[in-house]
């Protein structure tokens, strides 16, 4: 598994393809909470279920004013059939040319599948990374995580979590 | 080790006596396939251990892409507000092919239950709050897809066949048994 970046980084900043006709840079994002979800593929079954869970908790990430994007390296008709089918509420970035340069930045790519790896990040209002995590590639890492850190960040004790492997996971 | 963080109130649907040795939390989607599949499993798990078990069903909808999931959900909780939970449960994923509206009407009368008044709760979302609720607490614990089994507060993360859950269940009995 890559070694994605940890805690207490400044997020790699970048500008990717969210619709056919629209780029996204994350300094745009600056002043509000960010979570970034990598993900391997639009379509596939665990990504699916992920992705799908994270739309219905949306509201709950509102609630810490935080935005959620998805990155994959998955083209944008690809990721626009995607949203529509699945009914997403949140943007999916095109990681897509050149292939995973911005999941590489993050740590964020597996070489050997050419697809991002299942990776998390936190960012604070700052474009600071709070909190990371890594998920092994076939398991959904769920919610918690995220919620768990965007709570602790509001509780604003300054300090960056940490950066978490699987084998916190299971 | 995921584990669950909503403790058991007095809202939660039980099945099974206090006394039990082990509590068996499920949360579960009505429009969710693997769900249905894990009905029939859950109640032969229950019915194999008896009085040594508890069973706790609490709702985990994903309503954007089970658009009747949460309306089953409301449905259900509606007919646990006269003590008939468990036969909605049960009807629900029986019947889940044909799951929509006419559905729910269609056992809510069956219960002898008022059609009127659960449109009534579904149009004022009555019991969408413990539902959310519920899912909340789900995803606070590491609820990652449905269904997601806790077995005496630890994720179950083997798979639904009923020697898995058995297993399980064993365990946290801490008695050796033949499997």
């Amino acid at each position: 598994m890559a070694s994605i970046l940890p805690a207490g980084t400044t997020a790699p900043d970048f500008t990717l393809r969210v619709t056919p006709d629209q780029n996204l840079s994350l300094s745009e994002l600056k002043g509000k909470p960010v979570i970034l979800a990598f993900y391997p593929a639009d379509w596939s079954p665990v990504c699916g279920d992920q992705l799908a869970l994270y739309n219905e908790v949306l509201p709950e990430f509102r609630k810490y004013n935080a935005e959620l994007m998805g990155i994959s390296v998955d083209g944008v008709w690809c990721h626009e059939a995607y949203v529509e089918a699945r009914r997403l509420h949140f943007p999916l970035l095109a990681d897509f040319n050149p292939k995973g340069a911005v999941a590489k930045s993050y740590g964020a790519y597996r070489e050997s599948d050419g697809v991002c790896e299942r990776a998390l990040f936190v960012l604070d209002d700052k474009g600071v990374i709070f909190w990371s995590y890594a998920s092994p590639i076939a398991v959904n890492p769920g919610a918690d995580g995220i919620l768990d850190a965007l709570e602790k960040m509001k509780e604003g004790d300054g300090s960056h979590v940490d950066t978490q492997s699987s084998s916190h996971a299971a | 080790m995921s584990t669950l963080k909503a403790p058991l109130t007095p809202r939660d649907h039980v099945l099974g006596p206090l006394t039990a040795p082990v509590t068996m939390v499920e949360y579960g989607d009505y429009e969710c396939p693997h769900c249905a599949a894990a009905h029939p499993i859950v109640n032969l798990v229950l019915e194999h251990f008896g009085n040594n078990i508890r069973f706790v069903f609490r709702h985990f909808p994903l309503s954007q892409i089970h658009p009747h999931a949460e309306a089953a959900a409301e449905s259900a909780e509606f007919c646990g507000s006269s003590g008939r939970f468990w036969e909605m449960h049960d009807g629900i994923y029986e019947n889940q092919d044909q799951l929509g509206l006419p559905l729910l009407l269609t056992l809510v009368s069956a219960l002898g239950l008022s059609e009127a008044a659960v449109r009534e709760a579904l149009v004022n979302g009555t019991y969408l709050p413990k539902v959310k609720s519920d899912f909340i607490g789900g995803v606070r614990s590491g609820v990652n897809g449905t269904p997601t089994f806790f077995i005496n507060g630890r994720r179950h993360d083997g798979s639904f066949a009923f020697s898995d859950l058995v297993h399980s269940v064993k365990e946290n009995m801490q008695i050796r048994m033949p499997v």
